[in-house]
C-alpha cells in the first residue's frame, strides 16, 4: 500500500512524457502554414521549437491551447517577420493559459505584436519585439500586450517603436515586468487598470514616456491599484510624441520620466532619473469628461520616495507639457502634483491613505492645487514646499505569481 | 438560394447521409466528402435531414455569397436572445461562393462535440469537386466583379475570433431574431423558426422576438442590428474585443458602451487621430465610420473576413449618426 502512490506517481509522470511532443519549425516556403498548424495541433505540455531564420508572415499567428511553450532561439536568431502582413490586428496572438514564450523576435506588425488576452500564468521571456523603421506614427500600438489576463511575468526583453506602449499592461491583475528594455515607443512600459504589479530593473530610455501608471474609465477593469515601480533606469526620454492623434498616450509630454494617471496605491521608489526635458514624475487626474459612475479619476495613496534625481525638467514642450510648465510657474521640479482631489475634500479633509507623499532627500517638488475640470489654479501660488508632502504609507506585498517560484 | 431551391425539388430522394462518427472524431477529416453533409456538394445540394436556412442580417464578407446549413441529431433547445443550444453531433455549414465569378471558395463547419464546438476551414479544390482540409487557413486572390479580393481562409483560431465566448466557441447566426422569417424551401415558402420544429432541428419557438432586418424598419433599429452581427461577435461584454469597452450588441443599453462620445481606449493608429466611437451628428469625425472604411490591416475593422469595405454598410451607419444628437 506505501508504494502505490509513489508508482502511480511514476505512471503519471512517464504518461505525460510520452505525449509532450515537441514540433520543430523552419525557415522555408510552408514554414507559416506548418507554424499555424502545429500551433493548433499542439496539446498541453508541448513545445514548438522555432529554428534560427527568418519567418516571413503574410497573417497573423494565435494559439489557444493551454501549456504551450513557443521557443525561438533567441531574440536576434529567430525573427517573425511581418513586414507584409495583410491582416489580422496582432502578429501573435495568444488566448490560452500557461503559456511560455520565448527567444524570439517579432518584427513590423501591421497591428499590435504579441497580444494575450484573457490569458492566465503566461510569461515573455527574453523576447524582441520591434518596429525597426524607428519611431513612426504607422507601427502598431502595442509591443508586448497582455490585457484581462492573471499572472503575468514579463522579462528580459527589449520592446522598440511601439506608437502607443512598448510593453503594454492592461486590466490584469498580479504582474511582473523585470529586467526589460524599452526605448523608442511613446510609452516605454504601461501598466493600465490592472492591479498588484510590480515594475523594476527596467531600462525605459528614449522614449516619449518612460513608465506610466494609468487608470481610464469605462472599461470592465477599473480602480487600478498596488503598483510598484522601483529600481528602474529612466533616463533620456527624449523621442517626441509620434502616437497617433487621439489616443490617450498622444498627451504624453516628450520627456516624461513617470506619470502617473488616477489609480491608488501606487508607489515609485529607488529609480534612477536623469535627462528627461519634461519632468521626472508626474502625478495628475484623469482630465477628458466621462461617464461612469465607478471611475475614480484621482490618484490616492501614492508614495514617491528615495529615488534619484539627474537633471530634469529643462526642455518642456507640446500642449499638455507647455501647460503644466506654465502652471508651475516656469520652473519645473522633479516630482509634480496637479493637486486635484475631489471637490468634497477642498471643504474638509484628504484621508491619511488617501494621500499624496513624497519623501525625496535631495528633490524639488510642486502641487500646481487644481481644481478638477478646470484649467485654473486654485491659488495663485504653487505649493513647493515638501516638508509638508513627507510620510509613507503601507507598501504593496511584492508580487508572487505561480511559474516564478 | 432560389435557384438551389429548384436543384432541391429534382432531388428530392438526395440519398447520402450524414456520417455521425466523422462528426464526433477528434481529428478533422481530410476531405469534406467524409462526413456526408450534401447529397451533391459541387452543386451545393444537402444530403437528406441537411435544411438550407439564411439570416436576416449576414455578416459582410467581401460581396461572398453564403449558402448556411444546419444538421441536428435532436432538437436542439431554444434560447431567446443569443445562438440555440445545439446538442452534440449537431453541425452548421456555411459555404462561401462567388457565384458569377470564382465559384465555390470554402466550406466551414462547426460541429459541437462532447468538448465543446469546433470549427474547421475546408477549402474547394474544383477539379476533384470537394473541398481540403486547411487547418491553418489560407490566403489566395479571388476575382469579384473586376476586383481582385485578397481572400482569406480563417484558421481554426481565427474562427475563435468572432466565435470564443467565455473561453469557448459558440455559433453566432442561428438566433431566433435572425432566423425568423420566410425562406424559400424546394417544397414552398415557410417561416425558418417553424420549419425547424417542424424538421426536428429546434424545441419550440414560444414569442419569437421580430425579425432584425438591417434593411427594413426603424434607422436606429436597422444600425443597431447591422452592428451586432458584423461587430457585437468580438465587441460585447464577454467577447474577444471585451478590452476595448465598446459594446454593440444589439441590447446594449449604456450609450457610451455603444461608442455614444466614447473615447478610445487601446485602439492606437485604428483611432485615426478622431476622438470618439461616435461622434453625434458627425460620421466623418466618428472612429466607427474610419475604420469601416480602412482597408489597412491595423485600422480596419472588422480584424478579419473583410479586404473590401461594405458601402450599404457604411451609408447605414453614417446616416444613423448624422442624425444624433
Amino acid at each position: 500500500m506505501r508504494t502505490f502512490p509513489f508508482i502511480s506517481a511514476i505512471f503519471a509522470l512517464s504518461a505525460t512524457m510520452a505525449a509532450a511532443e515537441t514540433y520543430v519549425v523552419a525557415p522555408g516556403t510552408d514554414a507559416a502554414e506548418k507554424l499555424q498548424e502545429a500551433l493548433i495541433l499542439a496539446e498541453g505540455g508541448d513545445i514548438i521549437l522555432l529554428a534560427e531564420g527568418r519567418y516571413p508572415l503574410v497573417d497573423g499567428l494565435s494559439l489557444d491551447v493551454d501549456g504551450v511553450t513557443i521557443r525561438g532561439a533567441g531574440a536576434d536568431a529567430t525573427i517573425l517577420d511581418f513586414s507584409n502582413q495583410q491582416g489580422a490586428g496582432e502578429g501573435l496572438l495568444i488566448t490560452s493559459d500557461n503559456v511560455v514564450l520565448e527567444d524570439f523576435a517579432v518584427e513590423n506588425s501591421k497591428g499590435d505584436g504579441i497580444k494575450s488576452k484573457g490569458s492566465d500564468i503566461i510569461t515573455f521571456r527574453r523576447l524582441r519585439v520591434e518596429w525597426t523603421g524607428g519611431p513612426a506614427e504607422a507601427n502598431g500600438a502595442y509591443g508586448v500586450y497582455p490585457v484581462e489576463s492573471t499572472d503575468v511575468l514579463i522579462e528580459d526583453s527589449v520592446v522598440r517603436g511601439a506608437s502607443d506602449a512598448g510593453i503594454y499592461v492592461g486590466q490584469s491583475d498580479r504582474i511582473i515586468v523585470r529586467r526589460n528594455r524599452a526605448e523608442f515607443n511613446v510609452a516605454g512600459i504601461e501598466i493600465e487598470n490592472s492591479y498588484n504589479a510590480d515594475v523594476h530593473d527596467n531600462v525605459a530610455t528614449r522614449n516619449t514616456g518612460g513608465i506610466l501608471v494609468f487608470d481610464l474609465p469605462n472599461l470592465k477593469q477599473n480602480g487600478g491599484h498596488s503598483v510598484r515601480v522601483f529600481n528602474n533606469e529612466i533616463v533620456n526620454n527624449d523621442t517626441p510624441n509620434f502616437a497617433p492623434e487621439g489616443n490617450i498616450v498622444g498627451t504624453v509630454p516628450k520627456g516624461t520620466g513617470v506619470l502617473i494617471m488616477a489609480n491608488r496605491n501606487v508607489h515609485v521608489f529607488e529609480n534612477r532619473f536623469d535627462d528627461n526635458a519634461m519632468i521626472h514624475i508626474g502625478i495628475v487626474s484623469y482630465f477628458e469628461d466621462y461617464e461612469d459612475d465607478d471611475y475614480q479619476p484621482h490618484p490616492r495613496g501614492i508614495v514617491i520616495r528615495d529615488n534619484e534625481y539627474g537633471r530634469g525638467g529643462f526642455e518642456p514642450s507640446g500642449e499638455v507639457g507647455l501647460f503644466f510648465a506654465e502652471a508651475a510657474g516656469g520652473e519645473i521640479p522633479d516630482v509634480l502634483w496637479d493637486g486635484v482631489t475631489p471637490i468634497t475634500e477642498w471643504l474638509s479633509w484628504t484621508a491619511e491613505e488617501d494621500g499624496v507623499y513624497v519623501d525625496e532627500k535631495d528633490a524639488t517638488f510642486g502641487n500646481l492645487r487644481m481644481i478638477a475640470q478646470t484649467i485654473y489654479p486654485w491659488g495663485a501660488s504653487v505649493d513647493r514646499d515638501i516638508d509638508d508632502y513627507r510620510g509613507r504609507l503601507p507598501e504593496p506585498a511584492p508580487v508572487k505569481l505561480p511559474q516564478d517560484q | 438560394m432560389i435557384r438551389l431551391a429548384f436543384l432541391l425539388a429534382l432531388l428530392p430522394f438526395a440519398a447520402a447521409a450524414v456520417d455521425q462518427e466523422a462528426l464526433l472524431a477528434k481529428r478533422p477529416a481530410k476531405w469534406l466528402s467524409a462526413y456526408g453533409l450534401f447529397a451533391d456538394a459541387a452543386a451545393q445540394i444537402p444530403a437528406k435531414g441537411v435544411t438550407p436556412y439564411d439570416l436576416a442580417t449576414p455578416l459582410f464578407s467581401d460581396h461572398a455569397e453564403k449558402l448556411r446549413f444546419v444538421w441536428t441529431p435532436s432538437p436542439a433547445r431554444y434560447v431567446a436572445d443569443e445562438a440555440f443550444e445545439f446538442p452534440v453531433g449537431s453541425v452548421l455549414i456555411k459555404t462561401f461562393a462567388y457565384p458569377r465569378g470564382a465559384g465555390l471558395i470554402e466550406t466551414r463547419l462547426l460541429i459541437r462535440q462532447e468538448a465543446g464546438w469546433k470549427a474547421w476551414p475546408y477549402v474547394w479544390d474544383a477539379a476533384k469537386g470537394d473541398a481540403q482540409l486547411k487547418l491553418a487557413g489560407a490566403r489566395f486572390d479571388v476575382s469579384h466583379e473586376g476586383q481582385t479580393i485578397s481572400y482569406r481562409v480563417p484558421n481554426a483560431n481565427q474562427c475563435k475570433g468572432c466565435h470564443m465566448r467565455d473561453g469557448g466557441i459558440v455559433p453566432i447566426g442561428p438566433k431566433a431574431r435572425n432566423l425568423n422569417h420566410e425562406f424559400a424551401y424546394s417544397d414552398g415558402t415557410r417561416n425558418q423558426l417553424s420549419e425547424w420544429i417542424d424538421r426536428g432541428h429546434l424545441d419550440a419557438a414560444p414569442q419569437p422576438p421580430a425579425s432584425a432586418n438591417w434593411r427594413a424598419g426603424d434607422l436606429a433599429d436597422r444600425a443597431r442590428a447591422y452592428l451586432d452581427v458584423n461587430c457585437a461577435h468580438c465587441h460585447r461584454r464577454d467577447g474577444p474585443a471585451s478590452n476595448s469597452g465598446l459594446f454593440l450588441t444589439y441590447g446594449e443599453d449604456d450609450r457610451t458602451a455603444w461608442g455614444y462620445r466614447k473615447r478610445p481606449v487601446a485602439a492606437g493608429r485604428g483611432s485615426g487621430g478622431l476622438e470618439f466611437d461616435i461622434a453625434p451628428g458627425d460620421p466623418e469625425g466618428s472612429i466607427m465610420v474610419h475604420r469601416m472604411q480602412s482597408l489597412d490591416p491595423g485600422v480596419s475593422m472588422p480584424e478579419l473576413g473583410r479586404s473590401l469595405p461594405h458601402p450599404e454598410g457604411i451609408a447605414l451607419i453614417s446616416e444613423w449618426i448624422a442624425e444624433m444628437d
